[in-house]
């Protein structure tokens, strides 16, 4: 196995982030910070509590999987978007470098980033309210079991678009959307009955859900369904990869 | 010279088009091959299929006895490639980029190698800079830096020196024949005839995703070699009789010059106009006989096809 390779890609791509680590770090930060004074203070001040925890603490989570999913989307995406897009996709293809070892280097660094970026929020969020994590452990198999599936789902995107619409259309169109409206930002219990159901049709809910599960020690589902949500998600994207690069679909003519 | 590419039957269809036409070819190791064709001829196409870009309908390419489908790990570790545009990722750093290529090989840093390549292309001061900075000819060089990071075995070079001035021009012919010197096998595509004149062993002609002709240069050169010669008048001339009769010759810039086109030395066809023209009375100044270029080789064979 070239291993080499796929630190190389690893470490490129992670270079490219620490090139612009103010603007990767400090823009969501800031909005977290806006997010816990309108959400957290302003209004979340007349929310009761919710399953026993104060609404700036219940959002927590949401936000972190917020960022986690968007960020592991479009940096897996831009990763292998931006080398097709100059045409530097050239030298991975002709490169003694297989399928798995380049999923590895791109992936590997578009969910480095995330993750830190929702370690960044983590902390920020400690800022405005206190909480302890009930099941940490649990909560760092979460984070990195959603950056690599969300980066694996990016990653497809990246090779999928062929202008810079594309990049942009499903993370805007179709995953900010799943977030706001799987739990984010409330419980769904706070739901009428019939949306309570069609917000169980919604595939973000499950890990959000499992993901407060390990800050609170309590969810609208059981931890096991959130698990096997992800673990589905991240099968069908392999899955998807798979068939890509055996078929060289939008990388090789 | 043992065969170190081998390419056989290989077609390659885009759409209903056929790129590559049953093409079969072998490149020997340690040779210059120059592979020429105009514009859409599948010389890009077939590089491509060589190195893992694209993938050929049908047919086998082999890379000193590994196929490049089934063993392309094994293949690919031994090429390089020089891709015609400039494909690069300009907010890296020179070395970085050089760096990043070798990495991809498998191969670890190595300072003192890039350091030497950037030497020998002239980049070793940008090294520091980024890519956007580079000028044209910069960059041009620096995919040869990064094709030659790994140390190949087999140097794709594909229109090496479109759009380069005279001078780097020059420089990219030494460096090919210093890499040839090492060992190196090299493929070369070319709209520079002269270039190819100039730098490979062999040639081989590629047209409508056919390879219509291969053959040693000299070779190629000698067999279909013309000779022009051009006969300056001490005064203008209007077509003379033994002029109607003979097919090889014209008259040109204005009447002052008679232009005689492959004519042959055999048979002493040359000593019979020069008697021909003593015999009508009409002097001559200047004799002047050049062969015509693997250009003029190159445009006879496509345009005859």
């Amino acid at each position: 196995m070239n291993i080499q390779a796929a630190i190389t890609i690893y470490k490129f791509e992670m270079a490219r982030f620490r090139r612009t680590i103010f603007q990767s770090l400090v823009a969501p930060i800031i909005t977290t910070s806006l997010y816990f004074v309108v959400f957290g203070a302003a209004i979340g001040s007349k929310i009761e509590t919710i399953n026993g925890v104060s609404y700036g603490s219940f959002i927590v989570p949401g936000l972190i999987m917020l960022y986690l999913m968007t960020e592991s989307i479009n940096n897996a995406a831009f990763g292998i978007y931006f080398p097709k897009f100059v045409g530097s996709i050239f030298e991975v293809l002709s490169a003694p470098v297989s399928s798995l070892e380049a999923t590895v280097g791109y992936v590997g660094a578009a969910a480095s980033k995330s993750t830190i970026i929702g370690l960044m929020i983590f902390l920020t969020s400690n800022l405005f309210v206190t909480h302890d994590i009930k099941y940490p452990l649990v909560m760092a198999i979460f984070i990195i079991l959603t950056a690599i599936t969300f980066s694996l789902f990016g990653f497809i995107i990246g090779i999928w678009a062929q202008n810079w619409e594309k990049l942009s259309i499903i993370p805007t169109l179709l995953v900010t959307p799943l977030v706001f409206l799987g739990g984010s930002f409330y419980s769904i219990d706070m739901l009428p009955e019939f949306w309570q159901k069609v917000s169980l049709l919604n595939p973000v809910f499950y890990l959000i859900s499992g993901f407060r599960w390990s800050f609170f020690g309590t969810s609208e589902i059981p931890i096991a369904l959130s698990i096997v949500a992800i673990l589905s998600f991240m099968a069908i994207c392999l899955a998807v990869i798979a068939i890509i690069f055996k078929t060289g679909y939008r990388l090789r003519t | 010279m043992k065969s170190q590419i081998s390419i056989e039957n290989v077609s390659k269809v885009f759409g209903g088009h056929k790129a590559l036409n049953n093409v079969s070819l072998e490149i020997k190791e340690g040779e210059i091959f120059a592979l020429l064709g105009p514009n859409g001829a599948g010389k890009t196409t077939l590089i491509s299929a060589i190195c893992g870009l694209c993938m050929q309908s049908s047919g086998n390419i082999k890379v000193n006895n590994f196929d490049t489908l089934t063993h392309y790990k094994e293949t690919r570790n031994q090429i390089g490639l020089v891709p015609q545009e400039l494909p690069l990722d300009g907010f890296e750093s020179v070395y970085n980029s050089c760096q990043f290529s070798r990495g991809l090989f498998g191969l670890k840093d190595s300072r003192d190698h890039i350091e030497k390549i950037l030497k020998t292309l002239s980049l070793f001061d940008k090294r520091d800079e980024q890519i956007f900075g580079l000028s044209g000819g910069m960059k041009r060089r620096l995919l040869i830096a990064k094709a030659l990071a790994h140390e190949p075995k087999i140097l794709f070079l594909d229109e090496p020196t479109a759009g380069v001035d005279v001078s780097l021009r020059r420089d990219i012919w030494k460096l090919i024949e210093d890499q040839k010197k090492m060992g190196v096998t090299i493929i070369l595509t070319t709209h520079y005839i002269e270039e190819a004149e100039q730098l490979a062993d062999r040639v081989g002609i590629i047209n409508s995703g056919e390879i219509i002709l291969v053959k040693e240069k000299t070779a190629l050169m000698s067999e279909f070699s013309k000779k022009t010669t051009f006969i300056r008048l001490s005064k203008k001339l209007k077509n003379p009789s033994f002029m109607k009769k003979n097919k090889k010759i014209s008259l040109t810039e204005n009447g002052m010059t008679l232009k005689l086109v492959g004519i042959n030395n055999k048979s002493n066809e040359l000593q019979s106009i020069v008697n021909l023209l003593s015999q009508n009375g009409i002097a001559f100044t200047e004799i002047n006989t050049v062969d015509n270029s693997l250009e003029d080789i190159f445009l006879d064979l496509v345009e005859t096809q």
